[in-house]
């Protein structure tokens, strides 16, 4: 069921909340959280989808904040949609005017009782996000950086105001391979001296794997461009040579250990709702995303490949 | 169940074999706080015996290829499966591969498909060939070379125990058995075996397998799967009771009345008479299920998570569980007749196909147990077990005293029951909590009403298949959720009393299928003044 409110008042969205829920009968149960997605008109619909298909495994009320046309008079347009394509709410609140300046007043009075916050933002992202009104309402603040228009510089920013809670989708997209290279070292293996990320430029993910390995490995970790898509390889070298890791394709990556037979692995990178759904799982701060921050190295551009990135 | 250990690293644990691969304090890689990365299984291959079994099927296949979607396996993860069946590599890939199409829970994706087949091989023998275990032991020696699984083996017996003496002692002649010296890192390769209920059929059988098994793998490296206690709400009841501050301060004599543990089903016998007739519905669920939920409702809290102090507080409460004076009194039984379940004509357990008309196996059972400790004395568990039923449907259900003065007026709390713990553990996972509440109006009245957690609404789709979670620990090698085999005795040493007064006593009574059991069980329930729930 969907509905408009024109020109309204947190008061009124409560009210014709509770009169949709009495009507499909008590839809609110087992909400574990309120997201926060911050986003415009143009993107809100592919955002809004997302977090709809992430609220599928984490019920939940969904506060998409939309900002329109700040010279206009104050107004608030209220879109309420419940017993839909997900388990929770969602209610799209577009702001006119100074009010866009104020969505934190709109926003406090319709989170949940009693269970987390979360603000997201699919786009462009504040330079310290827990400093913004909608960040500080929070405890886990997501951003984007690969969809900064320099994703370097606004990686470079949230390391500068980074505050507990903060986390960025570009870490997200590490997982799996992170995930894999932890696998890969669970073996009996030389020591690595030295390892290489190659990636098509701009990708945060590969500068935070590459800050992370440099990190954990204490050996330099040169971070390489290649034509993607996404990372195309992760390199361990060792006095017995190297252990490689290649994905050409963005779905199965390949693993070459000196002296074996190279083995398959799927490695698929994954939709925006799968991302979302990782970072809505633990909402505590995470630790270790804090110190591959502080460690990255976001000054350099990323370098020329080494060596031709084919798989091997 | 994570062992923590944050950043320190504590004694060396008791069982070598045990050490977690997943969380090598060595890779520094990992680390305890990075609760993105998954546990991942160390780089091993899974040996199947009975790959044509519908467990193998429908449960053990599905499971290896959701591990693997979900990025759980190692690279160079591989399995071998073992029958007499004249296969060729690729016809067991096949198989695997309908056996994952038709019933994984993930979505198929042709590339972890890849994965997953490129290390598939199959061996063909009789479990009498030696020579069919020397070709095994060869392929899994290639595996190591080839893919890079170091030597680590997992042995799962998806076959009846009968077979279990001679597999167990061809894996001992072929070498397989033996994980050899440690590599020239410093790591001992380990080796795994996998078993499934039924785990004797009475205490002295129990030990036979037990030693059979004994003789060649150390009791460590055995792992008993009990696939309930694979299942998140069973997990939960150790968060709920030791997470939490709300419960443990009513979990006791002082508060709760009695407690009832259930599991019906909705089904007959189906296909298994010839494994059912003569074990009987409480070998086949109260020694195991039934027992191992009671102990985890009954248990006092262990000091820690890992698997020791689990199972020690397991056996405890296992050992201070006594049978009702009369077992005649005390305990129900029976065979569910013809009737109509669910709609369907259905046939009475002695007209099925492969049981003798006059059986006297049940299908039914009820027992009333106590539990001799400070916390439970004079509370009574009532476990009651049956096919045919209403419904399909496990819980353990706490009942609580009821409240010791209202201070209403009797008309006003007509309706008003005791209040109740339920956790619902199949179908509908979760937590149900009733008490009573104003009827709203302008009279008092007051009535029983439900606060519900519903896992399907709160942790839907991250909430994996039992087997998946119990198929990974063993790879991982993290044995809490598996019984030990003194659990598995201490059970057989509560029911073999009661099997015993019934095979030399009664007769099991017809009770109606789709109904709730036969009338003597409600009788057991009436004569202490209370009621089973309803189904």
């Amino acid at each position: 069921m969907t509905i408009d409110l024109t020109d309204t008042t947190t008061g009124a969205i409560d009210h014709a909340l509770n009169e949709a829920r009495r009507r499909l009968g008590g839809m609110t149960l087992g909400m574990v959280l309120t997201l926060i997605v911050v986003t415009d008109e143009a993107a809100q619909y592919d955002a809004i989808r997302a977090a709809n298909q992430a609220a599928r495994e984490h019920p939940c009320r969904i506060l998409a904040v939309i900002a329109r046309k700040p010279k206009a008079d104050s107004r608030l347009d209220a879109e309420i949609r419940v017993g839909e394509s997900s388990p929770g709410e969602t209610i799209v609140l577009r702001m006119y005017g100074p009010l866009g300046q104020h969505a934190d007043s709109v926003v406090a009075p319709l989170l949940v009782p009693d269970v987390p916050v979360v603000t997201w933002w699919p786009d462009e992202a504040p330079e310290i996000p827990a400093r913004h009104p909608l960040g500080a309402l929070a405890q886990r603040r997501v951003t984007d950086t690969a969809a900064a228009e320099s994703p370097r510089a606004m990686l470079a920013n949230l390391a500068a105001g980074y505050r507990p809670g903060d986390t960025d989708f570009g870490w997200t997209r590490a997982t799996p391979w992170r995930s894999l290279l932890a696998a890969t070292l669970d073996q009996p293996h030389p020591p690595v001296t030295a390892g290489e990320i190659a990636a098509e430029e701009g990708n945060p993910a590969a500068d935070l794997i590459a800050a992370w390995l440099s990190l954990r490995l204490s050996a330099p970790v040169s971070r390489t461009v290649s034509a993607g898509p996404g990372i195309t390889a992760a390199v361990f070298t060792t006095p017995e040579g190297d252990i490689k890791i290649t994905r050409a394709d963005g779905r199965t990556a390949t693993l070459a250990w000196p002296g074996r037979t190279d083995r398959m692995v799927a490695l698929h990178r994954r939709d925006t709702a799968e991302l979302l759904a990782e970072e809505l799982r633990r909402l505590d701060p995470d630790e270790v995303y804090a110190e591959t921050l502080e460690h990255a190295d976001l000054s350099a551009p990323a370098e020329l490949p080494r060596r031709t990135n084919a798989p091997a | 169940m994570d062992v923590p250990n944050a950043g320190t690293r504590g004694p060396a644990p008791a069982n070598p074999g045990v050490i977690a691969a997943g969380l090598d304090p060595a890779n520094p890689l990992r680390d305890p706080r990075d609760r993105r990365i998954p546990r991942v299984a160390g780089p091993c291959v899974m040996v199947m015996f009975g790959v044509t079994g519908d467990l193998a099927r429908k449960k053990l296949m599905p499971a290896l290829y959701d591990l693997a979607n979900r990025g759980l396996l190692p690279p160079g993860f591989s399995l071998v499966g073992f029958a007499r069946r004249d296969w060729e590599h690729e016809d067991f890939a096949q198989v695997t591969y309908e056996a994952v199409k038709e019933h994984a829970r993930t979505p198929f994706r042709e590339t972890v498909w890849q994965q997953l087949s490129e290390g598939v091989r199959f061996v063909p023998g009789e479990f009498t060939d030696d020579e069919a275990f020397d070709q095994l032991a060869e392929t899994v020696r290639q595996l190591d070379h080839e893919r890079g699984t170091g030597g680590n083996y997992a042995f799962y017996l998806s076959i009846p125990p009968k077979f279990f003496s001679t597999v167990v002692q061809q894996l001992k002649r072929s070498g397989l058995s033996d994980p050899g010296p440690a590599g020239p890192d410093g790591r001992t390769p380990w080796r795994r075996v996998v078993i499934e209920k039924p785990f004797g059929r009475d205490l002295a059988t129990a030990k036979e397998l037990n030693d059979v098994v004994d003789a060649v793998f150390p009791a460590h490296s055995v792992f008993r799967i009990d696939h309930y206690l694979g299942k998140e709400t069973v997990q939960n009841i150790l968060a709920l009771r030791f997470a939490n501050t709300l419960y443990e301060p009513i979990w006791n004599r002082s508060y709760v009345d009695h407690v009832q543990i259930t599991m019906s089903e909705d089904i007959g016998i189906g296909g298994r008479a010839g494994y059912y007739d003569g074990i009987g519905a409480a070998r086949d669920v109260i020694q195991n299920h039934l027992l191992q939920l009671l102990a985890l409702t009954a248990m006092e809290e262990p000091v820690s998570f890992d698997a020791d102090s689990l199972r020690q507080e397991k056996e405890k409460v296992l050992s201070a569980v006594r049978l009702p004076a009369d077992l005649a009194l005390g305990t129900a039984r029976g065979q569910y007749a013809a009737g109509w379940q669910g709609g369907r004509q259905v046939t009475g357990f002695l007209e099925e196909d492969g049981i003798p008309a006059d059986s006297r196996t049940e299908t039914y059972a009820a027992i009333k147990l106590s539990v001799d400790t400070r916390r439970w004395a004079g509370v009574p568990f009532y476990v009651r077990t049956g096919k045919r039923l209403t419904r399909r449907m496990t819980e353990i259900a706490l009942i609580f005293q009821a409240a010791p003065h209202l201070p209403f007026a009797a008309t006003d709390t007509k309706e008003l029951g005791k209040n109740a713990l339920v956790i619902r553990v199949q179908p509908d996972e979760g937590v149900t909590l009733r008490f009573g509440s104003k009827v709203p109006g302008s009279a008092m009245e007051v009535r029983d009403v439900n606060m519900d957690f519903a896992y399907g609404e709160s942790f839907t789709e991250a909430s994996p298949e039992a087997y998946e979670r119990l198929i990974l620990d063993v790879l991982i090698g993290d044995p809490p959720l598996f019984p030990r085999q003194e659990e598995v005795e201490l059970s057989w040493r509560i029911l073999d009393p009661v099997e015993q007064f019934w095979a030399e006593n009664t007769k099991p009574e017809q009770y109606a299928s789709g109904g709730a059991g036969p009338a003597s069980a409600d009788a057991l329930m009436g004569r202490d003044g209370r009621a089973w729930r309803r189904l």
